[in-house]
């Protein structure tokens, strides 16, 4: 009964949702107030019924209904109760249902918190959500309906893949989608605009903390895949640039070049037709990403022409959102009005070379993700695009990005003084270059790449430290949004120093050990103690027990699992790790090879944890600067930016 | 002007680093069958996949080296690795294996990858033992036909 009242909700959120995407653009373009006033009660409708969907399946999944087809597909009985819970979303058809439980969240809260919009705006807005809503609706009930029924019910399921038990499954999903799905609000605000012909100033202060918020959720749930990876997969690397991760950072990258145009859309007034179409390029890629994950074309592209149903209908859901948006997006944005000028010394010039350093790496891992598939397709060969591809692309192209942003926040608006940022910055400078030279030093061994990746990390902290410098002395006060981004820079600065010091000084080794022998590895050694048979809820395993010692004295007791599940049973690697500020030890088992003996390898990760803790200050710097008071404020006053210039002329914060 | 100058530049820059890096990182993959048909690379890195055979993974007396073949049913490679297996390396199971060949006609595997569920197979192996099946059915179903 309770799936069947999930499927029927289902239903009606899509009935809604195609009211809430026609009638309030009726309404908007024939000025009719009834229709418009739809909207509103439309999203928070939709949300009801999407929520109460999302809740049968989770319920489902909790009584351990086997007669629901996915139940019986992701879960069993032996499942840990926070695992059904997150099974919810470990299946294709739960995970789209995730994605319209985020979307209808992210109306729900459009709905509630833009009181202050106009009605009209606000209408559209919801109105182009909803039909974004329709496109998911329609997806999951006619190709993935979540609620099919098994009949007979299996007697038990098939389990939830033993890699997706871990507290990573409960958390990391819906963040991520809550940021992929969140690029829709700075869409759906984009395209409201492109039809009002309204783009200026206001606009963009609307939409910002919304871009703003949907950025955050994508960094921190982007940063908890990395981490889920490092200590789950027993291999100790934190990013794969696999498709499945290059598809969610494809949006992050130029999600991050839209928050910087926006901030110079709502200062200055300029780049609109440039922010307009990073919101349209920012949600295609989300929905890109989407396709790639769920159309099984990353599996193989033959299965996916075996059983192409699922993949074309996103396909083309893609092509008519990305089609759609770009038309309207060519037929209005000449209309729209050039912003202010400003010099090639300038914040503005600034910001927009970042951004195209952005677009462009991002090209660069859209190109890497694809070829391989377009080859494939082709019938042209099968090759793989790895990480050395990657990297040797990727961070010459990031690494002047990082230049700019050190400098960036100690330009000026409009027309900067370059002797004054020189002067300002020649300190900096010399001491950046100074420890960046000598720093590796420390750790015994030199190398050019580590110094200039140093360079890089220690320029742009110390360019956020100048200008945190600066306008403490100017008095000018410090808004929330100006210490957000210092704090998002200097959590770029951390993260560098951590993959730059990962990627110079990691250390690993594969050793076979018997019981108490010994093996050394960066400055530690450790004692491999023997194995013991341990059980859990639903595996069993090998347990290790590895001493980790330094100079004699006891610094870890490590206890890595080989686990098999009882119903999948596949083994899996449980590694265990000792975190430290300044090195992480990390040890997995291998396999038994006989006499006791097995294999084990132990990695060193220097400064690996400063890669997730600059995340963590890039997604709270974020939210510092989308709780600035001014969005607050900016309603009441409706002032805009030509009002605003003199005094954000120097004190702006991007 | 200047700007239209740095952006052209910065395209270029960009190409250039793309087409270097496709150059010397892109891995081809190769099918037993066709490694046995010579068409492998002698000094490159490439990929190679199929079935690991039942019963022929050996384990060396450092305790860490393995050998295994690698089969697509057709034809076969043996592989030498030192390390440690993933997880769901298993004879009779797919697997993909990355590095070079050796005058001796081993591969000496860099990295051996097999995918995170037992059902899956990695799309390689799956293509390469495919591959294999619907030649060796071609053949059967026309004997007397030579190439």
């Amino acid at each position: 009964m309770i799936p069947e009242l999930g499927h029927f909700a289902l239903i009606v959120a899509l009935a809604i949702a195609l009211v809430q995407g026609t009638l309030p653009f009726l309404g908007a373009a024939k000025k009719i107030p009834g229709l418009v006033a739809v909207a509103r009660p439309a999203a928070q409708g939709q949300f009801v019924f999407v929520a109460i969907a999302f809740g049968c399946l989770a319920w489902a999944f909790y009584s351990n209904d086997f007669s629901v087809l996915n139940v019986a597909t992701n879960s069993n009985s032996r499942l840990p109760a926070p695992y059904r819970i997150a099974a919810t979303w470990g299946s294709h058809e739960g995970s789209l249902l995730l994605w319209v439980m985020m979307l209808s969240l992210w109306m729900l809260a459009v709905s509630v918190f833009s009181r202050s919009l106009p009605q009209e705006m606000l209408a559209r807005i919801l109105g182009v959500m909803g039909l974004i809503a329709v496109g998911f609706l329609s997806f999951m009930l006619f190709t993935s309906n979540p609620f099919e029924r098994l009949l007979p019910a299996a007697a038990d399921g098939r389990d939830l893949n033993p890699l997706l038990q871990d507290p990573g499954m409960v958390f990391h999903p819906p963040m991520l989608y809550m940021g992929y799905v969140g690029f829709s609000v700075a869409f759906a605000f984009a395209i409201a605009a492109l039809i009002d012909g309204r783009l200026d100033a206001t606009w963009a202060r609307w939409s910002r903390p919304w871009t703003t918020a949907a950025w955050v959720f994508l960094t921190i749930g982007i940063a908890l895949g990395s981490f889920w990876a490092y200590y789950e997969l027993g291999w100790g690397g934190w990013w794969f640039w696999d498709p499945v991760e290059n598809a969610s950072f494809m949006p992050w990258l130029i999600g991050t070049a839209l928050i910087h145009s926006l901030a110079v859309t709502e200062k200055r007034g300029a780049f609109k037709s440039w922010t307009v179409l990073l919101a349209i390029v920012a949600f295609s890629l989300s929905l890109l990403g989407t396709f790639l994950v769920r159309s099984g074309v990353l599996t193989s592209v033959h299965a996916f022409a075996t059983d192409p149903k699922r993949g074309v209908f996103i396909l083309g859901f893609l092509a008519l959102v990305v089609g759609g948006s770009l038309a309207l997006y060519a037929w209005r944005a000449s209309k729209v009005s050039p912003g202010g000028m400003f010099e090639l010394l300038s914040r503005e010039s600034m910001l927009l070379a970042n951004s195209v350093l952005l677009i462009v790496a991002c090209a660069a891992v859209l190109l890497g993700t694809l070829y391989p598939l377009f080859l494939d397709a082709l019938g042209m060969g099968k090759i793989s695009v790895g990480p050395p591809y990657f990297e040797s692309v990727f961070a010459p192209l990031m690494a002047p990005a990082i230049l700019l942003a050190g400098i960036g926040p100690l330009v000026a608006w409009r027309k900067g003084d370059g002797t004054e940022v020189l002067r300002r910055l020649r300190w900096t400078a010399i001491i950046v270059l100074a420890a960046a030279l000598f720093v590796p030093l420390l750790f015994g061994r030199w190398a050019l790449l580590t110094s200039f990746g140093l360079l890089l990390a220690f320029w742009i902290l110390g360019g956020a430290l100048t200008a945190l410098i600066v306008r403490l002395r100017s008095r000018t006060g410090i808004t929330s949004a100006f210490a957000g981004m210092l704090l998002a820079h200097a959590g770029i600065g951390v993260f560098v120093i951590g993959v730059t010091l990962v990627k110079s000084y990691e250390t690993e080794r594969d050793i076979r050990m018997q019981p108490g022998d010994t093996a050394g590895l960066g400055g530690y050694s450790f004692r491999f103690d023997g194995v013991r048979e341990v059980s859990g809820p639903n595996y069993a395993a090998a347990r290790g027990t590895i001493t980790v010692l330094r100079d004699g004295q006891t610094v870890a007791q490590l206890a890595p699992e080989k686990r098999v599940y009882l119903v999948q049973r596949n083994p899996m690697t449980e590694a265990a790790i000792d975190a430290g500020i300044s090195r992480d030890v990390y040890v997995a088992l291998g396999e038994a090879v006989g006499n006791d003996a097995w294999t084990v390898r132990v990695h060193i990760k220097p400064f690996i944890r400063w890669i997730w803790i600059g995340c963590l200050m890039m997604a709270f710097g974020g939210v510092l600067a989308a709780s600035d008071r001014r969005y607050r404020i900016a309603a009441r006053r409706q002032d805009d930016a030509s009002g605003a210039d003199a005094s954000v002329m120097r004190s702006g914060a991007a | 002007m200047i700007a239209i100058a740095a952006g052209v530049t910065l395209i270029a820059v960009a190409a250039a680093l793309v087409l270097n890096a496709f150059q010397g990182n892109v891995v081809f993959f190769f099918s037993p069958s066709q490694v046995a048909a010579k068409e492998a690379p002698l000094d490159r890195t490439f990929r190679v996949g199929g079935m690991v055979e039942k019963g022929s993974l050996k384990r060396r007396a450092d305790g860490l080296t393995v050998e295994f073949i690698v089969t697509d049913t057709a034809r076969s490679i043996p592989v030498v690795y030192t390390g440690i297996l993933p997880d769901l390396f298993k004879e009779g199971k797919g697997v993909v294996a990355q590095g070079k060949l050796a005058p001796d006609g081993a591969f000496h595997a860099s990295e051996v990858l097999a995918k995170h569920d037992e059902n899956y197979m990695p799309p390689e192996a799956a293509h390469a033992l495919s591959k294999a099946e619907a030649e060796k059915t071609a053949k059967s179903v026309r004997p007397g036909a030579t190439r």
